[in-house]
């Protein structure tokens, strides 16, 4: 009867667990959800103002190429990190360790090549407050880089709480929200990559 | 995961999955410098990235393989944006 009884509660905390697990990502899909609203409102408004360049430095400034590998360096980050995702999943954690790190390098070098960006284009005259089209592309741009750089942070969490031993296989899901989200700042990126730089109207 | 209706891909799925954005990724690139492709060339570069944007949804976050109500959600989002998009565009006087 003991035995059973253990049974029950051990099927019962399993199956509060498992529904913990369905509220976290439930919440973090509605989220993801409004973020689209956000990043949508932003790109909207850099639509509209891109031709508002009151004199200044517009569009023809971008560097293409160099934005391109960025574009590329922030595309296979989502690869190394749906890699981490799966490796943890299979409680690899060594495997999921060196992917995480392999993420937040990639992450890093993708904030790196705004950073040098953005500094290439105040050098050019185009700052906040040059025009609409500056304000518009530095805050759609910078929101996005402040993204990524949170996520950077969330990475180097998990990185530490997998050198501790305190990110057991049984919070795997702890990873799946972080990919969840960084897989978002690599289709935020996607979108802003076609529609800010490749297309020119 | 209890989440889950469908098996997540494999390591190699992944890959294969990788390859192809980045291939899709190099054909905007080149597209982004023909010229003489006009309109066309625009509406080209956002059904790739449109193309992007749904694969890594549907792969990358596991979006086909989980259970439908997140798929729900997330399109409310876009569903969402078109609409202010479009509110903006019409408080701007766009139309």
């Amino acid at each position: 009867m003991a035995v059973a009884t253990d049974d029950v509660f051990e099927e019962y905390e399993e199956s509060t667990e498992d529904r913990l697990d369905r509220t976290r990502k439930t919440a973090m899909w509605i989220w993801l959800g409004s973020e689209v609203f956000f990043f949508g409102a932003m790109i909207s408004t850099f639509l509209l103002y891109r031709n508002s360049t009151n004199g200044g430095p517009g569009a023809e400034i971008f560097n293409i190429p160099f934005t391109s590998a960025s574009s590329f360096i922030l595309l296979m980050s989502s690869l190394t990190m749906v890699l981490a995702d799966s490796a943890f999943s299979r409680r690899d954690q060594r495997q999921g360790r060196i992917w995480l790190i392999g993420t937040a390098g990639l992450g890093l070098t993708f904030l790196a090549g705004q950073i040098f960006e953005f500094t290439e284009f105040v050098d050019q005259g185009l700052t906040l407050s040059t025009s609409p089209f500056g304000s518009a592309f530095y805050l759609l741009t910078g929101f996005h880089g402040a993204h990524v750089a949170i996520g950077v942070l969330m990475l180097a969490m998990l990185i530490a709480f997998s050198l501790q031993g305190r990110l057991s296989p049984d919070h795997g899901m702890n990873v799946e929200l972080v990919a969840l989200y960084w897989h978002f700042v690599d289709i935020v990126w996607i979108v802003i990559f076609t529609v800010v730089y490749l297309i020119q109207i | 995961m209890a989440t889950a209706t469908r098996a997540h891909p494999t390591t190699k799925t992944y890959w294969l999955i990788a390859a192809f954005l980045a291939a899709l990724t190099a054909i905007e690139i080149a597209i982004s410098y023909v010229e003489f492709l006009g309109p066309a060339q625009g509406v080209l570069l956002v059904a790739l990235a449109v193309v992007k944007f749904f694969t890594v949804v549907a792969v990358f976050m596991h979006l086909r393989y989980d259970v439908r109500g997140y798929r729900v959600l997330f399109l409310f989002g876009i569903f969402g944006t078109l609409v202010v998009f479009a509110a903006v565009l019409a408080a701007m006087q766009a139309f």
